[in-house]
């Protein structure tokens, strides 16, 4: 009897790695320890660490005269932050945001829903890859793909040409705000090209959602005498409504956050994170830079808020 | 029985379709064809001509072989910094429970989530409150950061898949922890871990946003495309420049589908 016993219980392991082995096996806890550790240390400390310093920053001031930043607590900056310009900044960025995803959202509809329901096989990878590749392709080459396409004498202005529609282009430049003296130095580019680069965003939760909108729902409306349209109110679109809420949570939050979009294609005048690369960089004024980072942190923050409520986030 | 008519897409679709497509891969086309024409001092459409005079152009240019060397030396330190760390948490949260475990998803997700501009300026200043001289290495910790995500959640969906009865049988039949590790664990995931090390190759060649705020004097390459866009010194050098970066990141993308494809999650949806 014994024997079997000792048998059970195999001999402790030899060597360093054996017994370190055995040590982890028995101390689970040193083990998790030892795993989160190194990547606890960098996102949690250096990374929040950073993210907290940078918002306490945003309560410190700067001092007019020298330049230098004055250590001490006070909201003047947060009282600059909702100066008139500054405002003007806040409210044009968050209404191009808005715009920006409304309209991705209409032109991804139809690739998502067709990339979900009727694509098949072959079609099915090429939808996918489709989607997969602008997506991952480089973000500075979409926007210089666009400079060409936007510039005066880029391909926009030559089929325009040729089509003799000319006049709508320059119609559509005289009009105020969205206008300007070409496509690439107007509002109209800066929201063509934000639409372009984040469209895909948009496209994977939507079409997330609706994979899982099983096809005889549809049918069923339609055998229960629902019109197309109906069926689409009705049906289809509360079940991709989630989907659309967590595609707008990218849309949002990345024009909310980009400086180089506007910057190369647009007007002069500035969007929050043109602001915050101004302030930080030629301005020197890390406080009021950082006030501005709190405007998207706060704005996303009510978003996402939101949008878990409508159970976006089981659409992601 | 369903008809017939009902399993084929209304024209109308099939067209929005088709042209939201096109509005997604005409202009990265469009860039193919610039990188030919004989046009110097603008961006006319139709080119007036073609050449392939550009690419010995750019073939000879020490600045841009300088920023593409930075940037593989960048990309390449930073997938491996993010796949050691991406690992490690992925293993952590999904072979283990503790306190805290939903807190890690969020943390490891967040430099992504949060404009890359809030990233960017939040290292800066703490760079420069640590008196961290801005470097090489200042680029790569900031790639690294926002790295970690794309190798977490390929390996976080592989290690869901891997039954926790093959680990035991391992240890049932006499192997330590670290020969699990190397013959059973290793082997299983080695492909997510490869597909979220290309992906983060991609992610971390392409860059600018955080760079310019982490980089010191050196540029990365698209450091150096930006400073094109903003001040345009040699238009055609610059196409070139535009379609081979295209053609680089491809590869690792299409690389990533294939060795993912027969999984339960997709590559690139946790971009």
């Amino acid at each position: 009897m014994t024997t079997v016993a000792e048998n059970f219980v195999l001999p402790e392991r030899r060597g360093a790695a054996g017994r370190l082995s055995d040590f982890f096996w028995k101390h689970p806890h040193v083990l998790l320890t030892v795993m989160l550790a190194p990547p606890l240390l960098w996102l949690g400390v250096v990374y929040i660490g950073s993210l907290f310093a940078l918002l306490l920053q945003s309560f410190f001031s700067i001092d007019d005269f020298s330049g230098l930043i004055n250590y001490e607590f006070t909201f003047a900056t947060y009282r600059q932050l909702l100066s008139e310009t500054n405002l003007d900044i806040i409210l044009r960025t968050v209404s191009m945001a808005a715009v920006v995803t409304v309209a991705s959202a209409l032109i991804a509809f139809p690739i998502a829903y067709y990339a979900a329901r009727y694509a098949q096989g072959k079609w099915k990878v090429l939808f996918y890859l489709g989607i997969m590749l602008p997506l991952w392709s480089s973000y500075l080459v979409k926007i210089y793909a666009w400079k060409l396409i936007l510039a005066k004498e880029g391909i926009v202005t030559w089929f325009l040409a040729k089509v003799h529609l000319q006049w709508l282009l320059d119609a559509w430049l005289s009009l105020p705000v969205v206008g300007g003296n070409s496509l690439s130095v107007s509002y109209t580019g800066t929201f063509i090209v934000f639409v372009y680069v984040w469209l895909p965003f948009m496209i994977l939760p939507i079409q997330a959602a609706l994979e899982r909108v099983p096809g005889n729902l549809i049918e069923a409306s339609s055998d229960l005498g629902g019109t197309p349209a109906q069926t689409f109110r009705y049906v289809l679109f509360p079940l991709a409504l989630p989907g659309i809420v967590a595609g707008s949570i990218f849309t949002f939050s990345l024009t909310l956050g980009d400086y180089i979009i506007p910057q190369i294609i647009g007007s002069s005048r500035l969007f929050i994170g043109q602001a915050v690369y101004a302030q930080q960089g030629t301005a020197g004024n890390i406080p009021l830079a950082a006030a501005f980072t709190v405007v998207p942190i706060v704005i996303m923050g009510a978003y996402l808020y939101m949008a878990k409520r409508m159970g976006a986030f089981d659409a992601l | 029985m369903r008809s017939d008519r009902l399993n084929r897409s209304p024209l109308g679709l099939k067209i929005a379709a088709a042209a939201g497509l096109a509005f997604m891969h005409v202009p990265i086309l469009l860039i193919f064809l610039y990188a030919f024409t004989t046009e110097e001092k603008s961006y006319q459409f139709p080119p007036p001509g073609l050449t392939t005079q550009w690419f010995a152009v750019a073939w000879n240019r020490p600045d841009v072989w300088a920023a593409l060397t930075l940037s593989v030396k960048v990309a390449s330190i930073a997938t491996a910094v993010a796949l050691v760390l991406g690992t490690l948490c992925a293993a952590a949260v999904s072979q283990t429970r503790f306190f805290g475990r939903e807190t890690i998803s969020l943390l490891v997700i967040l430099p992504i989530a949060l404009p890359g501009i809030i990233t960017g300026i939040a290292l800066r200043s703490a760079f420069s409150i640590a008196e961290f001289p801005f470097s090489f290495w200042t680029i790569v910790l900031g790639h690294a950061t926002f790295c970690i995500v794309v190798v977490y959640n390929n390996a976080v969906a592989r290690f869901r898949r891997i039954s926790g009865s093959l680990i035991e049988a391992s240890m049932d039949l006499g192997a330590d922890g670290f020969q699990t590790f190397r013959y059973i664990i290793l082997p299983n995931i080695g492909t997510a871990l490869l597909a979220g090390g290309m992906l983060a190759f991609a992610l971390s060649f392409d860059e600018v946003i955080v760079t310019t705020f982490t980089a010191g004097q050196q540029s990365t390459l698209p450091i150096w495309m930006l400073e094109e866009l903003i001040r345009p010194r040699q238009r055609p050098v610059t196409n070139v420049v535009a379609m081979i970066v295209v053609l680089v990141t491809f590869l690792p993308i299409l690389g990533a589908y294939y060795l993912t494809r027969d999984g339960d999650q997709i590559a690139g949806g946790g971009k």
